[in-house]
């Protein structure tokens, strides 16, 4: 397993996400659903919308949005935003990729 | 000071009364309402559709709580008025409420006629007038069997037909020889009765009843005077209405028929109005609602202290009976000095009576086809002089002026008083004015301002084309729904384009057809994947990115983001060896809940993601295949016993549901599409709420298609009858894959069909032989490369990741 040292983690390599799909990450208390974009940007969310808590690894990815599985919510990939007319937003983790490989910024991870 | 109104009645016509008081001047006068039953307003027209089950009482509703209070009227629910003072200007209620009025409006109404037959008070005999009313006949429609209906007028025919749609064995006694004489000749009459012994609704006419039988408490048949005994459980007395006139007979107000009113609505006391269907105006007393609108628009007006009169009213009816168009008007009873034009086409039902007098239209009866019906109603409330069309009359407006007019040019031709809606009396200026002042663009705004189409719903078409008459462009009915935000082409437009351009993966789609955005979204990504399956089924190669999360790994997420699994019971027929499986899976991975679901399969629900490889691999060593209960797919067929076992079966119905099921499984479809097959007409699987359905009967087996029991409930259409097994099967998957190639992604069959026409299905399906096979071959084709079983290959090691976290990070306490 990765012990942490310093703030950035690796995780993994981009090739583990699938193209326009996401994977989890168990991080203690908390689930992280990393996102593969079409063009190979790398996001981080809490997987966890901001309606209900829907798994939003499990969303369909398109245009910088992943859109929720339970009620069909749009949440930002970069700002865990929700998009239109609902409200809200889940925690985004800082994400950099080195190479192929996927970092997270575990500094505000407990 | 604001003046008083006091109504007693809470009926539609005091309802509009209001309406129109307050649309002219909210503010002249503090209103207190009383009304008899305990609820709001209502739309009293459509408390058969209540009765069928088309509608509930929420949805017929006209004015809510909310109205009352915005517009600052007070009313008393469940008070009865007992006694009007016209010395102290106060009336008093049952329940000991008293109001002053400066001006009072009576509308109370009338009362279902009972006629004191022996026996008419037994429990089971009721009336048909209020919600009470339907409320009861729907209590005995769920416990009882058979109803008589006494009465074939407008009124006894819905209850009937209403009743038999909630599943009763209907009877209807009718006195005269035909039924609605009042408003058909006999020929229109007869036409109508045999409408109604098509749905299976009895009809017995020149029928005298004697007396209502009963066990002493309870109804339990009618006797004819000719001595003709009918069993039945209730008995709807539906024969006619009286003007409720008591509370007017007592304040010592002018009665005859009804409460006496002259032509400005006022009773012989200058500040007591009466309005509706307690009024008698010039002999003559109204049960419509188009005079009772009339009415009550000069009340508003003579309250507001105009001038406005009331001359009586033409009226013209239409039977709310779905699936049968019936119009009647005016007068139309053999008499020398008159001439008809007749047409009659018996082979689609058609007939069509004007009664002439001095080349005027002085009646008119249409069945079958009613859609002239406004029109000439409206020649002959303006005694047009119809000389000049003679010869073409009877064909309709349409047909005026040589040839065949466009429906728009019609409908733009209509002088401006032509009425358009004749629930709500709203005549074709008021909707124009109203679009034009309010700037309205929608159908639901219309209907909210001017009230037209918004009680029975026929003229719903004449106003459409108004509003694109108004609007042009701007309004179109008819109008393409882009599929989503990324492209303004409709569903079938990319069907059709993507065959049509060889169109084969999503990207192709995309750029050829301009989407606007990058990679499309969560609403066109996954129709597209469909639409590219279905018509490139050896080409593409599914994006399992495309799909929702229930697809792309063959579980139904559920709430707490665990999954549930359904495999497949084939005909929903199961063996001790896979029950045995389902236990033993349960235990091993500590399964919360299993549940045999409506589709004859069993659930397990609340199964960890990780797990579910797992899981799938000991299923299948027990046989177990994927259900797809997630899918746009092929869910389940569900099946009854048959003749293997049952008395009464007439086929192999489960072997039947077995070999579709295994001939159609792992199919892809625009929305989930469910089969049933019954073994006999008693129908013990459901056969007829399904997508498509089967009934086996003796001869053969009979081919449903198009029901739905979900967001909407609809029995199914008839595709056809075959004789054979294996013509069952070729008619049932051809009809199936016509779907999937023509239907828009999530478009249940129902939508689907609604949308083509079902005649258009029958046609491909049933008439041309070589469409059939064609549509079959292709379905097979594409069978080739869907018949995977999808949990197989994820225990083989497919979408690994899927299952799997991608890290565990361990993370040290934050110090």
């Amino acid at each position: 397993m990765n012990a942490m040292t310093g703030t950035w983690v690796k995780v993994g390599t981009l090739q583990d996400i699938p193209k326009q799909g996401s994977r989890c990450i168990n991080a203690g208390e908390m689930t992280i659903a990393v996102f593969r974009t079409m063009d190979d940007q790398v996001f981080a969310l809490e997987d966890k919308c901001p309606h209900k808590h829907g798994p939003l690894s499990q969303g369909i990815v398109h245009d910088g949005c992943v859109t929720c599985p339970l009620h069909n919510w749009v949440i930002s990939l970069a700002t865990g935003e929700a998009q239109g007319a609902d409200e809200g937003a889940t925690i985004s983790i800082p994400t950099r990729l080195d190479g192929d490989e996927v970092l997270l910024d575990a500094s505000g991870l407990r | 000071m604001k003046q008083k109104l006091v109504v007693v009645g809470n009926g539609m016509a005091p309802g509009r009364m209001l309406e129109d008081l307050f649309e002219r001047d909210a503010e002249a006068y503090e209103v207190t309402i009383f009304n008899a039953e305990p609820r709001v307003n209502y739309n009293r027209l459509m408390l058969s559709p209540v009765l069928s089950g088309e509608k509930t009482y929420e949805d017929i509703i006209t004015h809510d709580d909310d109205w009352y209070a915005a517009n600052g009227v007070i009313l008393h629910k469940s008070s009865r008025i007992s006694a009007i003072d016209r010395e102290a200007k106060t009336v008093t209620s049952e329940n000991g409420i008293t109001a002053s009025y400066d001006k009072l409006v009576i509308a109370t109404g009338s009362d279902p006629i009972m006629i004191p037959f022996p026996g008419h008070d037994l429990d089971g005999v009721i009336t048909y007038r209020d919600l009470d009313d339907v409320e009861t006949m729907l209590e005995a429609s769920r416990t009882k069997k058979r109803a008589v209906v006494i009465g074939g007028g407008l009124l006894g025919l819905e209850a009937a037909a209403s009743l038999k749609m909630q599943g009763m064995e209907v009877t209807v006694i009718h006195l005269a020889n035909t039924l609605m004489e009042k408003q058909l000749d006999e020929s229109a009459g007869h036409l109508l009765a045999d409408a109604f012994k098509d749905r299976g609704v009895e009809v017995l006419t020149q029928a005298n009843t004697g007396k209502i039988l009963g066990d002493g408490k309870i109804v339990t048949g009618v006797e004819l005077e000719d001595g003709t005994q009918i069993k039945t459980d209730i008995v709807c007395m539906a024969v006619g209405i009286r003007p409720n006139i008591g509370l007017a007979q007592q304040t010592e107000l002018a009665v005859n028929r009804g409460v006496l009113v002259g032509d400005d609505m006022r009773t012989n006391d200058p500040d007591i109005f009466a309005l509706g269907e307690c009024v008698e105006h010039n002999g003559q007393c109204y049960g419509l609602v188009a005079p009772l609108y009339e009415m009550a628009s000069v009340i508003a007006d003579q309250l507001l202290d105009g001038d406005a009169v009331y001359g009586g009213s033409v009226t013209a009816t239409k039977l709310k009976v779905t699936g049968v168009d019936l119009y009647s008007a005016g007068d139309f009873a053999d008499d020398e000095d008159r001439e008809e034009i007749v047409l009659r086409d018996a082979m689609s039902g058609v007939y069509k009576r004007l009664v002439l007098k001095d080349n005027r239209i002085i009646g008119a009866v249409l069945y079958g086809e009613t859609s002239d019906g406004p029109w000439f109603f409206d020649l002959l409330k303006k005694q047009t002089d119809i000389s000049e069309m003679r010869e073409t009359l009877i064909f309709g407006q349409a047909y005026q002026g040589g040839e065949p007019l466009d429906p728009m040019a019609a409908v733009a031709a209509l002088p401006d008083d032509a009425e358009i809606c004749g629930c709500n009396g709203v005549c074709k200026s008021k909707i124009t004015g109203a679009i034009a002042s309010k700037g309205l663009t929608t159908l639901d705004d219309v209907r909210a301002h001017t009230k037209a189409s918004s009680s029975c719903g026929t003229c719903t078409g004449l106003v459409e084309q108004l509003m694109v008459l108004s609007l042009g462009d701007a309004y179109n009915p008819n109008a393409v729904t882009p599929m989503c935000g990324c492209t303004d082409l409709g569903h079938s437009d990319v069907r059709r384009l993507i065959k049509a351009k060889d169109l084969k993966t999503i990207p192709a789609v995309q750029q050829t057809l301009e989407w606007k955005t990058g990679t499309g979204c969560a609403k066109c990504r996954p129709a597209l994947n469909y639409y590219l399956i279905c018509d490139w089924p050896d080409e593409y190669s599914d994006d399992y990115q495309s799909r929702f999360i229930n697809e792309r790994v063959h579980a139904n997420i559920q709430k707490d983001g665990t999954y549930s699994i359904i495999p497949r019971m084939w005909g929903g027929q199961t063996s001790s060896t896979e029950l045995r499986a389902i236990a033993d899976a349960v235990d091993k991975y500590n399964i919360p809940t299993v549940k045999v679901t409506g589709g004859q399969r069993i659930d397990m629900l609340g199964i960890k993601k990780e797990d579910l490889p797992a899981v799938w691999a000991d299923l299948g060593k027990a046989g177990f295949v994927s259900g797809h209960a997630y899918a746009k797919g092929l869910r389940t067929v569900k099946t009854c016993v048959g003749n293997d076992w049952c008395r009464f079966g007439t086929q192999d119905s489960t072997g039947l549901g077995v070999r579709l099921e295994k001939f159609m499984w792992g199919s892809w479809t625009p929305a989930k599409v469910k089969l049933a097959v019954s073994g006999c007409p008693r129908n013990c699987a459901e056969a007829t709420c399904k997508d498509v359905g089967v009934i086996c009967v003796d001869s053969g087996f009979e081919l449903h298609f198009a029901g739905a029991a979900g967001l909407d409930i609809k029995g199914t259409e008839i595709l056809g009858h075959v004789k054979t097994e294996d013509e069952a099967l070729e008619h049932i998957v051809a009809v199936v894959q016509m779907y999937r190639e023509q239907g828009h992604y999530l478009e249940r069959i129902y939508k689907w069909a609604k949308r083509i026409g079902y005649d258009e299905v029958r046609r491909q399906i049933m008439d041309d032989a070589e469409m059939r096979k064609a549509y079959f071959d292709r379905f097979v084709f594409s069978q080739k490369f869907a018949q995977v079983d999808p949990w197989d290959e994820r225990v083989s090691g497919k979408d690994k990741h899927e299952f799997s976290p991608m890290a565990t990070l361990r993370l040290e306490a934050a110090e």
